[in-house]
């Protein structure tokens, strides 16, 4: 045990001891030591990406996707700062992510030394917590304490700096039986009077909804919350962060709320008089304008964050804990109010929200001229590879699309930039997603703009083995920029035509990176087209999906506006008083 | 959703005393929004603790945010809100004022009257030393004006509550 090491060795064997199998990252000069050790372990597997924000995202992807955290490292400075977006994505979207990166000798910090950069200072924050260790002999515990932060409580980025000096020193290697974060408490079990109070609440609500948001997927709590929902008979929804959670199968579902949620969904939260939030964060994308955001609804808020409960919006039952044991145990409190007699009576309000679902399905047209609708495209290619495939999305109208027109019926298979909406986060999302999960069928639906932000990572995918798939959504544009454009710039596009119709030639890109490419740009040929990339398995598959770029995505709540005022077509509101 | 009218609130901060803490919290105050009056930070009792008096004026929500927000901070032990009758509240104020000797027994009986002290006499000068509560210093401040202040400098509030329990001790 006390044999001298390096920290270097020190930091490697931390790794391991913390059951680390994969690291995505880039040496540089300042954590050049700690690659020397890395090469001789025969646990940890490193992926040498193209970027380091790359690193970070596919760290992203597959904690994401496994439950895992996931793990990037990077040396000082550029490399240190290029982490800086997926530390952010990953804190917005409280994904659970160790990043580590090399700093410059201790002697040297804070004297503007090549390739230094605060990064503990910038990244403050954007992580849950961070640590500059320039003492060899903090390595263990630091590493132990980044893991236990990142994967427990409301998961995120945990950043840990290291300087070369103390990365070079002798050292012994001491794993910590124990971790010292006095300050760091996670919540008890939920208390259990504040169950029986929000099970009072839904048994005499009569337009009661679950709200149910991304902590659900993170807390793995889906069978929990079918089972409440099983046992009630309200009706869910599901955010964009949240898509998996819930079957799209199941009768009680309504779909995604928010800026480009469906008219069920959407009304459904307007209407409701109860609202049952499951980690979630009331982000505006889902409420709108927050002052007139369900206006009747009564909230009770289940959250592992307590900081979340009431910060949007004020509170009737808040229960801060883990959502499995939340759920289990308002389950369990409304099995003693069914017991007693006491039962919600949701008939008339499933009468108004099956109306409004048969009314106003989330659909699509296809072009007059012929061309590819992306809808389309995303619809069949969620048919053909099925739910138990994986699908990372960028951000912008493909990820809208690919939250509406794809059916999920699994947590951990729907992969987005929800919070951030990072452009760029698909390809190595899914490139991170299938490393944790080889055996899955991963595909990125991406667009042409987010894909030129990260395509680089296709030569990391290629030369490593991971055959990814990408359905780009080539609309030539940067749709969803352009959307707003058409809506609320009088059709000014000022800057937003990519002209990737012309340049580059994505199927020639492919081949470049080693990868299969395909281009598709008939409705008659996608079936066969995705059905061809499905048996490619020797190497990653690009599809350049050339569609029409005049689609929009409806409904649409627009910025700063109410949800009552949502449309499902250009000027067309919903009529909420119909029934059929 | 944040209209309520607004209360000075005065938080006690138990913290780990570790490189970058006093960032942390500056850097969450200010990102979140939240208004700071006062912010004084200095050693405890316990070696490697610090504790941070913070005074904020706020409504009540906003205040359970600010608690919960701190709270989140791995290097936050324990907050406390200290109540006006459960607790005491000092500030330290250093002024200098110009004086030759023409007006410098009024300022001497101005100290008097204050029970401050004077501590530094010069041929045009003379610095005080008061402390007090927030609003004792802004009397004294107010009296002194007239006669011209060169010079201000002030602590943050610190504040204590009252009785034998230690507040380190419901920290974990």
């Amino acid at each position: 045990m006390s044999e001298h090491i390096t920290g270097a060795q020190s930091l490697i064997r931390s790794l391991e001891a913390a059951g680390v199998d994969v690291v995505f990252g880039i040496p540089g000069g300042a954590i050049l030591p700690a690659y020397d050790p890395l090469m001789d372990s025969r646990q940890v597997r490193h992926i040498l990406v193209r970027h380091e924000q790359a690193a970070g995202h596919a760290a992203e992807g597959y904690a994401a996707a496994t439950g895992r955290v996931g793990v990037c490292m990077a040396t000082s400075g550029p490399g240190a700062t290029n982490l800086v977006t997926p530390i952010a994505d990953a804190h917005m979207d409280s994904v659970p992510m160790v990043a580590i990166t090399g700093q410059v000798p201790s002697h040297a910090i804070g004297t503007d030394a090549f390739q230094e950069a605060d990064i503990r200072g910038i990244t403050m924050p954007i992580t849950k917590h961070n640590f500059l260790i320039t003492d060899a002999a903090e390595i263990p515990h630091a590493i132990a304490a980044a893991f236990h932060l990142a994967g427990t409580g409301r998961p995120g980025p945990v950043l840990v700096d290291i300087s070369k000096d103390a990365l070079t020193a002798a050292t012994t290697f001491h794993w910590p039986d124990r971790i010292h974060l006095p300050g760091y408490r996670l919540p008890g079990a939920p208390d259990p009077a504040s169950l029986a109070a929000a099970a009072r609440l839904i048994v005499d609500s009569r337009r009661p909804v679950l709200y149910v948001g991304g902590g659900v997927i993170r807390a793995e709590a889906h069978t929990e919350l079918r089972r409440l929902a099983d046992l009630t008979g309200i009706p869910v929804v599901t955010t964009l962060m949240a898509r998996g959670a819930f079957p799209d199968s199941h009768p009680q579902h309504l779909g995604m709320p928010g800026m480009h949620g469906s008219v069920a969904a959407v009304g459904a939260l307007q209407s409701a008089d109860l609202l049952i939030a499951v980690g979630t964060r009331f982000d505006d994308r889902v409420t709108g304008r927050l002052d007139t955001f369900a206006p009747d609804a009564q909230v009770v808020h289940l959250d592992i964050d307590p900081a979340e409960i009431g910060k949007n919006r004020e509170v009737a039952v808040g229960v801060a804990g883990d959502a499995r044991l939340s759920l289990t145990g308002l389950a369990a409190a409304l099995v003693t109010e069914h017991a007693a007699g006491r039962t919600g009576d949701y008939a008339a309000w499933w009468r108004s929200l099956d109306s409004w679902r048969t009314t106003y399905p989330v659909g699509y047209d296809h072009p007059s001229d012929g061309t590819l609708s992306p809808q389309f495209v995303i619809e069949t290619l969620g048919r053909i590879a099925g739910p138990e495939a994986i699908y990372a999305a960028g951000v912008g109208q493909h990820q809208m699309w690919a939250a509406q027109f794809i059916r999920y019926e699994h947590p951990r298979t729907w992969l987005n930039s929800g919070g951030l909406g990072t452009m760029g986060y698909a390809v190595p999302a899914a490139m991170g997603a299938k490393v944790g999960r080889p055996d899955a069928t991963v595909w990125a639906v991406d667009g042409d703009g987010c894909f030129q932000m990260t395509n680089q990572e296709l030569a990391t995918c290629a030369i490593n083995d991971i055959p990814i798939k990408v359905a780009l959504i080539n609309n030539s544009s940067l749709g969803m920029v352009r959307q707003w454009q058409t809506l609320f710039y009088n059709e000014r596009y000022s800057q937003t035509d990519l002209h990737s119709h012309r340049f580059p030639d994505f199927v020639t890109l492919a081949a470049a990176y080693g990868c299969h490419g395909l281009r598709c740009d008939s409705p008659d040929e996608v079936a066969a087209t995705i059905d061809k990339a499905m048996s490619l398995d020797d190497a990653p598959v690009v599809v350049d999906f050339v569609v029409h770029k005049d689609a929009m995505v409806w409904p649409m709540v627009a910025a700063g506006t109410s949800n009552s005022d949502i449309k499902v077509a250009r000027d067309l509101a919903p009529d909420w008083d119909r029934e059929d | 959703m944040r209209e309520a009218a607004t209360t000075r609130y005065t938080l006690s901060v138990l913290v780990e005393d570790t490189p970058g803490v006093l960032a942390r919290v500056a850097a969450l105050f200010s990102r979140r929004g939240f208004n700071i009056e006062s912010l004084a930070v200095g050693p405890t009792e316990v070696a490697g603790i610090s504790r941070m008096t913070v005074v904020v004026a706020m409504d009540r929500a906003s205040l359970d945010q600010v608690i919960a927000q701190l709270d989140k901070l791995i290097n936050v032990l324990t907050i406390e809100v200290l109540t006006r009758d459960a607790s005491v509240e000092r500030e330290l104020l250093l002024v200098k004022v110009l004086a030759d000797a023409t007006i410098r027994s009024t300022i001497l009986e101005i100290v008097t009257l204050f029970r401050v002290k004077v501590i530094d006499v010069g041929v045009d000068s003379i610095i005080i030393e008061a402390t007090g509560s927030t609003d004792k210093l802004a009397a004294l401040l107010r009296v002194l004006e007239p006669y011209g202040i060169a010079e201000l400098v002030q602590s943050g509030v610190v504040a204590m509550a009252r009785g034998a329990r230690r507040m380190i001790d419901s920290a974990p």
